[in-house]
């Protein structure tokens, strides 16, 4: 059945037990992100240390892909380094915008090739992205933080 | 019981006969966002093109005489379907116009006029209004220094009135309110809210989307000074919507959109422009649309707006009562029929109203989910999003059934694993 390949067992596990879910303190930058359509949304904790991911903990309300996704990009990025972690999110995203074509790298993606599916449902592209552009959007603002302050320390 | 031939008035409806996601048949329960057309419609539609295509109001050939023909009998019929004079029917292109049409030609009285609004005056909205009747007033308020304020909503989906006297406050210029929610269902008692703003002297705008397409509204019986609705919720095509405004109003508030079509005299510096409905409508008007709104009329009025509400109110109440006795679920709005249309809002423990609604469109349910563009109201109420099952004419009890076990197949497929 077709709702089988949106809703895949990954998918709802990962609903029902979310990995990274409660808001950790110290963080570098908090994002806080809406699907305007659905109204779910995501507030995202992330720290870097030295350039690397150290932690990234998120609270929300949301659907099952929204909040499942969120859950995996959490656990699959933690311990990469910003620009490792960033060429994923892309990996992941063009998968989503392949309208089906690309079934994703499970290599690359792990679990996040559960939402291979999701593409097909256009939809719900962005419930899948949400957690993920949160992500990017933390590691950006987290780049531009600690490289202002390395200047500030330069001057 | 039947108030009509459903069946028959189904028949009329092309799209029912599609099939969605395979081979189910389509269940659309999703008339609260946009009606589906009667083929009636769409000949109307067509036939304007094909046979009459013209600029109304422009030309002097036979074509533009049957063009503006055409169109300003769609505007006999709507302000005859209303109750109103011809002259108060504005053609807008959607009920989002309607209401920003008052909202920006109120900004745009000066001093002395008596729309004229400024730091000190009051705007009152509610906390059930769709954005449509809310961001147009939040940012008129932020435009002349306004106060906008709102009337609450209580637990069981209702106007919370007993403080409306202190907030329709003498202050207040414009009260812009929802005749029926398009979350709750709720009807609101309009003619006792609008005392409080006779009472200080206040406009009174009324969001009529949701109660125009499924029974009589008439404005000689409604104590109201605007109404706006639109035309594809009511059978009518996309690209028309309707401002009713009372005539000493609207002929004395300034233009909101200028151009052609709306002018009495032009000089390069300065320009007098007619009366309305023609000072509203500037530039070549949707005349196709608002034709095709007038045949949606005409299909209305046939089978009877009367029976069109009862055949309503017996499928919601049925829906309501079986939806009632899924344990997991909850009613977003009154319970029970009383001041109620067909539209019923629900959320489900446990699974979220994107993906019940994901697992019904894939049975060929159709119904919204989300927040509906009433985003306060979803915070009134704590809840991210609903979903919501919305009636008209064409649908039946098969339908609430199809609803029903949709809902309990998507709740074993969520809750079950």
């Amino acid at each position: 059945m077709e709702l089988d390949s949106l809703y895949q067992e990954v998918i709802l596990e990962h609903y029902k037990r979310p990995q990274n879910k409660g808001l950790l303190p110290n963080q570098t930058v908090q994002v806080h992100h809406v699907n305007t359509s659905c109204g779910d949304e995501i507030t995202l904790n992330l720290k870097l240390t030295n350039g690397v991911i150290s932690e990234i903990s998120w609270d929300g309300v949301g659907c099952s892909i929204s909040q499942a996704s969120t859950s995996v990009v959490s656990e699959l990025l933690k311990g990469k380094s910003s620009d490792a972690a960033l060429s994923v999110i892309e990996t992941f995203q063009a998968m989503l915008q392949s309208k089906g074509s690309d079934r994703g790298d499970e290599s690359i993606l792990e679990d996040g090739v559960a939402f291979a599916g999701v593409a097909k449902f256009p939809a719900r592209v962005k419930c899948a992205l949400l957690g993920w552009m949160a992500t990017k959007d933390a590691i950006s603002q987290s780049l531009a933080l600690t490289g202002n302050n390395a200047k500030k320390e330069q001057k | 019981m039947n108030y009509f031939d459903v069946s028959a008035v189904q028949a009329d409806f092309p799209i029912l006969g599609r099939q969605i996601r395979g081979n189910n048949r389509l269940v659309y329960l999703d008339s609260g966002a946009t009606s589906q057309k009667p083929n009636s419609v769409l000949d109307a539609e067509r036939d304007f093109y094909t046979q009459h295509n013209a600029a109304a109001h422009r030309g002097a050939h036979q074509l533009a005489e049957e063009a503006t023909e055409l169109f300003e009998s769609a505007r006999e019929r709507v302000a005859a379907f209303i109750g109103s004079k011809v002259d108060e029917v504005v053609f807008t292109k959607s009920a989002t116009e309607s209401i920003n049409l008052v909202a920006y030609s109120f900004g745009n009285a000066e001093q002395g006029s008596r729309f004229h609004i400024e730091a000190g005056d009051r705007i009152v909205v509610s906390e059930m209004e769709h954005h449509a009747n809310l961001i147009p007033w939040q940012e008129l308020a932020r435009r002349t220094g306004a106060e906008l304020v709102w009337l609450s909503v209580s637990d069981d989906g209702r106007l919370d009135l007993t403080n409306a006297e202190s907030i329709i406050n003498s202050k207040t210029k414009v009260v812009a309110l929802t005749h029926q929610s398009n979350v709750l269902g709720t009807i609101n008692p309009v003619n006792e809210i609008s005392k409080f703003a006779r009472r200080v002297g206040a406009f009174f705008v009324l969001d009529a989307c949701q109660s125009v397409p499924h029974y009589a509204v008439n404005v000689k019986e409604l104590d109201v000074d605007f109404i706006a609705f639109s035309g594809h919720k009511m059978l009518g095509p996309t690209g028309v919507g309707v401002l009713w405004g009372r005539q000493e109003l609207l002929d004395e508030m300034p233009p909101f959109l200028t151009g052609g079509s709306m002018i009495e005299t032009v000089t390069m510096q300065s320009a007098t422009y007619l009366p309305a409905p023609k000072r509203f409508e500037a530039g070549v008007p949707n005349m196709a649309q608002a034709v095709g709104l007038g045949a949606a009329i005409d299909y209305l009025n046939r089978i009877g707006l009367e029976k069109i509400h009862q055949h309503e109110v017996q499928l919601t109440k049925a829906c309501l009562e079986r939806l009632s006795q899924i344990p997991q679920l909850k009613i977003v709005g009154p319970s029970d029929m009383e001041l109620r249309g067909g539209v019923v809002s629900f959320t489900l423990d446990g699974v979220h109203p994107h993906d019940l609604g994901q697992a019904l469109d894939q049975y060929g349910i159709a119904v919204r989910t989300g927040h509906h563009c009433a985003w306060p109201l979803m915070k009134r109420f704590k809840v991210v999003a609903t979903t919501r099952a919305s009636f008209y004419l064409y649908n039946d009890l098969a339908d609430v059934d199809a609803l029903v076990s949709g809902v309990e197949r998507a709740r074993d497929y969520f809750l079950g694993r």
